[in-house]
């Protein structure tokens, strides 16, 4: 397991409020994990402050799963 | 330095989303100050981000309210009204646009979200004010939230900074209207931060880059900077100021051009 996964992991478990092995790769924020509109903003928001990245728009709408998320930070640090 | 400003006075904050909100710095100076508060927001996503955010800070009053439906801003203020009688102070932490158009051309808004941006963010604060201003005693203080977009032209803020040129005017004029009663109504101009609701503003991280920058004070101002200045203008320490815009932007405002020390941004 990468440290981006850790460190991503830690944020959607604590802003969430989900078990942390609910948080597989394929996991939706919305579908599986009960975020809200607005969860899926501060989520990005984190993810920004976290790994010093901007996330456009654009690329926050395909930000959709745990792994969704993953694969942007790691491509964009 | 603040302990005991605001004991015995009671007020409503509109607008808190989350702990990013500038609204939560101004209610936390508020509340470290000794100031008992009451919270409204806008359907259940945010009423569940509310409510421990108040409770964290002694409130278990957490009121809904829609400020496009004048009967639901009547229904706060009467629920208001009979839970403490009277009123020393309002926050108007409001606004809303279209996100679609918070990038581009202004000149290219539609009029529906136009008017849409003016009712949410301009005229709410009319309806908030005028009946907030009927349970305060002389010594009651309105404060709202604007942006120097409202002055000059902001990259990609378009119809919010007309909307906010709006909000500043009604200040002035709200000022006039009710000075005689010894209510007093101001704005803070705040410099950008980093909020659930400016996520919807194209190029935010740019923005702030160059006004960290560019700034008199370089750098950025924070929550607590607005919470404490919104704790002067609510407080008596503001009893002699009223129809202002007070800038808390680290001084940008003051800025013609690009400090010579300020780096180039890549975008």
């Amino acid at each position: 397991m990468s440290d981006v996964e850790d460190r991503v992991r830690k944020i959607v478990v604590e802003h969430l409020g989900v078990e942390e092995d609910k948080v597989t790769e394929s996991a939706s924020f919305i579908d599986d994990l009960g975020a809200d509109s607005l969860d899926t903003v501060e989520l990005v928001m984190a993810f920004e402050e976290e790994f010093g990245i901007e996330i456009p728009d654009d690329a926050a709408e395909t930000i959709q799963t745990f792994g969704d998320a993953v694969k942007y930070i790691k491509e964009a640090t | 330095m603040s302990a005991g400003l605001m004991d015995g006075k009671r007020g409503l904050i509109m607008g808190l989303a989350n702990d990013k909100s500038i609204a939560w710095g101004i209610a936390r100076s508020l509340a470290g100050a000794g100031a008992e508060l009451a919270f409204s927001y806008q359907g259940e996503a945010l009423k569940k981000r509310v409510e421990p955010l108040a409770k964290e800070l002694g409130s278990d009053i957490v009121l809904p309210c829609d400020v496009s439906d004048m009967a639901s801003v009547d229904t706060l203020f009467a629920d208001l009204k009979d839970r403490w009688g009277g009123l020393d102070f309002v926050v108007h932490a409001i606004g809303f646009s279209d996100k679609n158009e918070l990038r581009g051309r202004y000149v290219d808004t539609s009029r529906d979200n136009f008017l849409m941006s003016m009712d949410i963010s301009v005229y709410s604060f009319t309806a908030v004010v005028k009946r907030a201003a009927a349970m305060m005693n002389a010594g009651g203080s309105c404060l709202t939230l604007t942006y120097y977009g409202a002055e000059r032209v902001m990259p990609h803020y378009n119809v919010m900074g007309v909307a906010k040129a709006a909000l500043e005017a009604s200040v002035r004029y709200m000022a006039e209207d009710l000075g005689k009663d010894g209510i007093r109504v101001n704005a803070i101009s705040a410099g950008p931060i980093k909020t659930l609701a400016a996520s919807g503003i194209g190029d935010f991280r740019y923005i702030l880059k160059w006004n960290e920058y560019n700034s008199p004070l370089r750098r950025n101002v924070t929550t607590e900077d607005v919470g404490k200045s919104a704790l002067y203008l609510l407080s008596d320490l503001g009893s002699g100021t009223t129809g202002e815009v007070l800038h808390v932007d680290a001084g940008y405002h003051v800025v013609g051009m690009k400090a010579v020390d300020a780096p180039d941004i890549e975008k």
